[in-house]
Formats: C-alpha cells, structure tokens, sequence
C-alpha cells in the first residue's frame, strides 16, 4: 500500500491505495458515502462521480490511475446549506424518492448543462441513459434537469 | 391559513439525499468492521454429505465460518409479516439440503471481503444430488421429488399445508354455482395465461450491518421495510432475546416488497453476538437477483362468461402459483390475485377461486409491488378484451358496465383475506367513470382505436385495462405514533412506519402539522428504531398514509386537546370555551386573545402545573379501501421483428385525496415504468439445470 494524491473536489488529498483498489472504494473508506455502490459493474450509475469534468463509473476506475486528476463527488456541488442549484431543482420538482440514484444523476446533469445549457429532452436522456433510478420512472428527474436549462444558458 | 395537507410540500429527506449527506445502512464506518460472505448452492436440489471448514477457518484473518452445523435449527418464515405469519415455516438458516442455485450453504466472516473470498473457496463440499422440478405442473405430479421432506416444516395457522405433495398454500373459494353461470353466459372464454419471474432490483442491494453497543445488546442497522417483525423473527431464529436487540433503519435505497424479509439480519446478528465485533453483509448484485425475493410467476386458467349486454356474469380464476424452494408470502400473494381483482366484477353472480402454490427447485417469490394482483390483473384485463371482442361491445363499455362502483360491495371482500377470511366491505368512493373519461381524451381513444395506423411495417395500437388494489390489511395491520412538544413549540414525531423512499416521513408530519396548527418542518420525525418509536407493521400492504396517518393524526388530537389545556389556564378561561390551533397560535376568538406554542411549551415545561405535552395513540382498520385506476396505452408493434414500442401511457388514478400530490404522482409514475418494463423487458431465464443464465 503507497500514498496518492488524489485532487477531491478541489483539495489536494494524500490517501493510502493498494493495488487494485477501485476509486468508489477508496472514496467512500475516505468519508465520500455520497458515492453509492449499486453494483459494482459500470451498470447502474450509482457510483458516479466527475472526472476532469466528464462522468465516469467509479467502481470501473482503478484509483491508483486517477492520482493528480480531479474528481467531483456529489459532496463537492453543494451542501445542505447551500445546495447547488441542481440539487434545489431535484428537490423542489420531487424528483428524489429513496435517494440512492440521486447523486450519479446529478452529477452527469451539472456535466451535461456545462457542456450544453440547453439540452432537448431527447438529449437529457441520452446524458442520463448510464443512470438507473427504480423509484421514480424518471419524469420528475427529466423536469428537474429542464426547469435548469435556461438558468444555465443565461449564466 | 394554508394547509398543510393537499399540497407537495418537499420531501423532508430529500436536500440531505440531493448532497449525499442522509446515511443508508453502509454509510457509517465502525471500528474493527468485518465482512461476511455468502456460499451458494451450484445444484437446484442436493443433500449436504459433508462439508469441511477447516482450511478455511484457517486462512489468517477468518473469523468465523457458518454451516448448518453450528447455527441453530429452527423453522420459520422469511416473509416479514405479522404473527402468525400466514407463510409456512419452512426456512432455516442454514440447512443439510439445498433446494434451488443460489440457495445458502455456508457463510465466512473475515477481517477483509478479500479473505473472507478466498476462504469460501477452501470449503470442501461434498453433495448428493438430488433430482429437481422446475415446472410448478411437475411439482404436483404423483412422483415429484419432494422439496420440503423435513419433519418440521409446518403452516403455523389452520390453512391447508402439504409439503409431502410440493403445496405450500391451497384455496377453494365460491360464490354462487360456476358451471350454472357459465351455462347462463352467452359467451365463454377461456385461456390460459402465464406470468413470469420478475426482481425488484432496488439500486441499493440487500444490505445488514450489526454491533454490540455499551451494554451488550445487539444492534441491527438494516434496509429493511418490516423492522419490528426482523426484531421478531431474529430472536425466533437465532434465540437472542427481543429486549437485546435493537433494529434500526436508516435511509433506504429502495424496496418494492423486496425487503419485507429477513434475508441477512440472521447471520449479521449471529456473528455480532458470538464474536463481539461489528459485521457487515451485503448481497452482490448477481447475488440480489438470484438469492433475494422475487415476484412469483403464477399459471392462470381463466374462464369468463358475459351476456350479450356486455354484463360479466361468471368467473372462474384458477391460479397455480411457483413459489420457488420456500413459501415466502405462498398463501397470501396467491389470495391476493382473487381478492383484489374479482371484487371489480361484482356483477358477476358466480364466482369461483382456486389457488394452488407450489414449492419448486427455482428462486423464492416474495412481496412484490401489486402483490398478486399484477398477475390476475394481467390474466383478466386480457380476457375482458377478448370477451368484448366476441360481443361486438368496446372494451371500454365492457368496462364501464362491470366495474363495481360506489356504495357497492363484493363477497368477495369477505371471502377472500390475508390468511383468514376477509371483511365484508361497501365501496365508499369510486373515481373510475372520471378516471376512464379522463384517460380516453388523453390518450384519443376514439381517433385510435382499432384503426391499425400503419407505417409500412408497423402498426399502432391502443388498449386499456382497469385496476383495483387496496389500502392495508383490515383487522391485522396496526400502526402507531408519538409526539412530543419541544421548549420551542416544535415537536418530535416518532413513528414505527417505515420510509423507504417513499415520502412516508414527510407525509406523516404533514398530518400532524394540519392537525395541530403548524408546519411541516415544526416537525422532527424519526421514524422505525425498535427502541425508540413505537410498534408499526411496517411498510407493506399500502398501508403507510391511511394507516400510520390515521395514528399519527390520533397522536395529534390527543396533544392538541393537552395543547388548548394550557392555553386556557393560561389565559384563565373556563375550560368550555372553544381554542384554535393556527400558524404556531392557540387562539380565542371571541375575546382575540391568543399565546404561542413556545409560550405554552414554556409554561408548561417550567412555570406552573408542569408536565410534558405529549401523547401516544395506535390505529387499526376494519376496512381496505381500495384505490383506483384506469390505465391507456398507445403501442407500436413491428410485425417483422416483434418489436413492441410504447408510444404514448396514460395512467389516471383514484387514490383518494392525495396528502402530499407530488409524491403520490411519483408514486405512479415509478409503478407505471416499473410495469411497463416488467411486460416488455425483464425476465429470468433459467437453463436445464435450474440456473439463471
């Protein structure tokens, strides 16, 4: 086991990493819990977080191949006293019901809206298409991402 | 003043999970933690001969390793319902026989996932296969092999139990004289129809973690929905007394009915207790799918008459139910298909119901949203088409004529219950005329149906079906709250109803902020800890909002009467004058005086005839007031492929006045996905030898 720097929503963090070790793994031994295992095969986005920006699986990430780039977890958004506004718009449009999908959603949306301020619905669902949710039927989450788009293009 | 109910307040948990924040069962780190992991049977059917652990008990960091032989042996249930559960007892925790793949063998507990890995693979096993039955029209053949040949096995209420012939549950139930109905009919159909294996594939898999905390006791962090009968169920299985252990739910990442079972708390408790240390297990997701719960298949032979008036007159609904290797909700799933779905025929004046659930070497039904009635509905809804199809009626009118309706009542409601007879019932309100109406103007019936609007190969189609379910069990479910006021006038709600994403919690504050005259966030709710709040059947049955609501506005009545106490001596009123409760005040209208709730939490707590404002209060129901829906559904078929596209779904509800609408849409659209890929999408296929490929 050696030590690695690992960029985790903008702090330099030194964290202890044993040959294949997972990213989701070494992230939630280092208090991230808002990455979620759901199951552990790149199937259902629980564990997603952002790399440089764009949305990977986390559990297919081997962390050691990481060091030096920078990682985004749910926790680096936005906290529950001053939530971004993504994490308002889910809230407010009903668009969480048990919550573990939640911050794979999220995450792929803000990288979604970075790229593309005004995504079509067609698009929000070909952003989300790596995203299982088994509560919801995704209507609300769809209108939670599009009540932002404006607020994105005018920003 | 604005209500509180009647309108989508936030989901209290819902900013907490928004920033990953609110803890489900893994997301706490305890010191010294170790890791359970499971050994599963490769046969559908086989004898242990000999297992041998003793080179994996030896692997440096290997705790502790479980097989049949060192666990307690007692029969019971995994379905987390009330007692006596109507589920045969015929589970064990660990067993000498397997009795379908995936079925537990061993279990190893280590310091690592990675150890406890390595050691599953140093136990030597040696099995006598045995032969297996796959098809539930096997299992009831004369020389069936016999799953469940232990002496113990047994159905603990008066309700027709015979392993020795695979019959895990058995119903024969009638009105009226079936074959003179269906001689009465001017048409008869009949059809079979079968339904198949489904998961319900929370996101969060199957998850227990549990410690032995300052004094000894055992504590179980689990995503559970049932947690006061796993507290009951764990101390019948493994003997730890109730009062030592404690059941905990924190968030949990989904259920469906999945988790109303006691699938892990066995051996997480087991390991805690005997070697002091805090243990955790959860299932893998393959796991999840082949090893959990899942929604049972039935067979259904249906046999409708209906009179040339578009009247249903006779129905004879004979369902063989798979179970699977255990009788997980056998009895009660399968009554279900008759009990919420036959009473919507009530025009029909013969009526009968079969049910037969078997025992087969295949995965273990369990609670699956709908509950039986997704199966029957699917037979019936199909049968309803093809009989309006033989009279020349639109299946809408066919609908519209049979459907029970307002102050109507079934025989079936009381011949059919949960494990005994049910309760003889009048429909108090009925939104399926406006439901229909409003669905055929959505979904533009009458410009699409039976058009066949083709686009070269393809062509579309609409169709509908109408739905009945019910809301808690009468007479068995009980739900219970308490509240307690704060020195700020805010309160604490404790309640045993478990949220499982539902919204439950929010719900449940929302009764008892319209109920006492504040908001929703004047209210701290902790809801489902055996130690802390008090009993709930659980999250099952759509009980939460009419059951655990109705306790929890009880509650609020009892501490509003204690709440206008204080106020009137505090004001030095003559107890008969008339207090309201509105924004945080107790007000007297006739003469505008009025004091706060810190006023009278102050007072109460610290100037003068102290005591502590608050109140406990449980509910039962003598009624299952059914929900209703009329659901539309506009496809598109590719005759060359098979291809089958849903185009537009139209789903309209009666659910009875929502409290909380947002949620409750929520509700129906994740059921409505949920339903549309369990017809098109999802199944489980099992090769020759009982595996899931």
């Amino acid at each position: 086991m050696r030590k690695y720097s690992l960029i985790i929503n903008q702090e330099k963090k030194r964290v202890h990493i044993e040959p294949g070790d997972i990213l989701l793994d070494v992230l939630r031994r280092n208090g991230y819990k808002g990455v979620k295992r759901g199951c552990g095969e790149g199937e259902c986005g629980a564990c997603i977080v952002l790399l440089d920006n764009k949305p990977v699986n986390s559990c297919l990430i081997l962390a050691a191949s990481v060091e030096n780039r920078e990682i985004t977890t749910i926790e680096g958004l936005g906290s529950v006293d001053k939530p971004h506004p993504l994490q308002k718009a889910f809230v407010e449009k009903g668009a969480i019901q048990c919550g573990f999908c939640t911050p794979g959603i999220i995450l792929v949306a803000k990288s979604l809206l970075d790229c593309n301020p005004n995504p079509t619905e067609e698009e929000i669902k070909k952003a989300l298409d790596g995203n299982l949710c088994r509560c919801t039927g995704y209507v609300k989450i769809i209108e939670a991402v599009k009540s932002l788009c404006k607020i994105y293009g005018k920003t | 003043m604005v209500s509180e109910v009647f309108h989508s307040v936030n989901k209290i948990d819902s900013l907490g999970l928004a920033c990953g924040v609110e803890k489900f069962t893994d997301d706490i780190d305890l010191r010294d933690m170790l890791y359970v992991k499971m050994l599963s049977s490769p046969y559908a059917h086989a004898k242990i001969k000999n297992i041998d652990t003793s080179k994996a008990e030896s692997v440096p960091g290997v705790k502790a390793v479980l097989t049949y032989k060192n666990v307690p042996r007692v029969a019971h249930t995994t379905a987390g319902q009330g007692f006596p559960e109507p589920s045969p007892y015929d589970t064990y925790i660990l067993d000498s026989k397997v009795r379908f793949v995936g079925d537990r063998v061993a279990f190893v507990c280590a310091e690592t996932e990675k150890i406890a890995e390595q050691a599953l693979k140093l136990i030597n096993l040696e099995y006598e296969v045995l032969k297996p039955v796959f098809d539930p029209r096997d299992a009831l053949k004369e020389n069936a092999p016999i799953i469940h040949n232990e002496k113990d096995a047994k159905m603990i209420i008066p309700m027709f139990y015979d392993p020795t012939k695979n019959i895990c549950a058995a119903v024969n139930a009638s009105v009226g004289d079936i074959n003179k109905g269906l001689k009465e009919s001017d048409i008869v159909i009949e059809n079979e129809y079968e339904i198949h294996y489904a998961s319900h594939c929370c996101i969060e898999t199957h998850i227990a973690i549990a410690y032995i905390d300052e004094r000894g006791r055992i504590v179980i962090r689990t995503s559970t929905q049932v947690p006061f009968h796993v507290r009951r169920i764990i101390y019948q299985c493994t003997g730890i007394p109730i009062k030592d252990i404690r059941v905990i739910k924190p968030r949990i990442g989904g259920g469906f009915g999945g988790k109303q079972e006691i699938l892990l708390e066995d051996i997480v408790a087991l390991l805690a207790y005997r070697l002091r240390k805090p243990v955790k297990f959860q299932y893998t997701r393959q796991e999840e799918f082949v090893s959990s719960r899942t929604r049972h298949p039935q067979i259904i032979k249906l046999k409708t008459g209906i009179k040339k008036n578009g009247i249903i007159n006779a129905i004879d609904m004979d369902v063989l139910m798979n179970n699977g290797a255990y009788g997980a909700h056998a009895l009660t799933v399968g009554c279900n298909s008759g009990s919420k779905c036959l009473p919507m025929f009530n025009k029909a004046t013969d009526i009968r119901f079969q049910l037969k659930t078997v025992y087969t070497n295949l995965p273990v039904g369990g609670a699956y949203r709908g509950y039986g009635a997704t199966q029957s509905y699917f037979a019936m809804g199909v049968q309803v088409d093809e009989l309006s199809e033989a009279i020349g009626m639109d299946v809408v009118e066919v609908w519209r004529k049979n459907h029970i309706k307002e102050g109507e009542g079934s025989p079936v409601f009381q011949m059919l219950g949960e494990g005994r007879e049910g309760v003889e019932m009048k429909i108090g309100s009925c939104g399926l005329p406006e439901c229909i109406n409003i669905g055929l103007k959505k979904i533009d019936w009458y410009n699409k149906r039976r058009k066949k609007i083709r686009n070269k190969n393809k062509v579309r189609g609409v169709g509908m079906v109408c739905l009945m379910q019910g809301s808690s069990i009468p007479e068995i479910d009980m739900g219970a709250a308490s509240i307690k006021m704060n020195d700020d006038g805010s309160f604490n709600l404790l309640v045993g109803a478990t949220d499982l994403g539902t919204g439950s919690d929010t719900i449940l504050a929302q009764i008892a902020a319209e109920t006492l005259g504040c908001k929703t966030e004047d209210f701290i709710v902790y809801s489902s800890d055996t130690d802390i709040t008090p009993f709930d059947v659980g999250a099952y049955a759509s009980s939460t909002t009419y059951l655990s609501g109705a306790a929890v506005m009880d509650t609020a009545n009892k501490v509003k009467e204690q709440i206008i106490g204080v106020a009137l001596e505090m004001m030095g009123l003559n107890k008969k004058e008339v207090i309201e409760l509105q924004n945080r005040f107790a007000i007297h209208k006739k003469s505008g005086k009025k004091v706060s709730f810190r006023e009278i939490a102050y007072y109460s707590l610290y100037q003068k005839n102290q005591f502590q404002i608050g109140a406990i209060a449980s509910k039962i129901t003598h009624k299952s007031p059914p929900p209703f829906a009329a659901h539309f559904a506009e496809v598109e078929v590719d005759e060359e492929t098979g291809k089958v596209k849903v185009v537009k779904y139209v789903s309209v509800t009666d659910c009875g006045i929502p409290i909380n609408p947002r949620l409750a849409e929520g509700q129906v659209e994740g059921a409505v996905i949920n339903g549309i890929s369990y017809a098109l999408t999802e199944e489980y296929i099992f090769n020759k030898t009982g595996r899931i490929l």
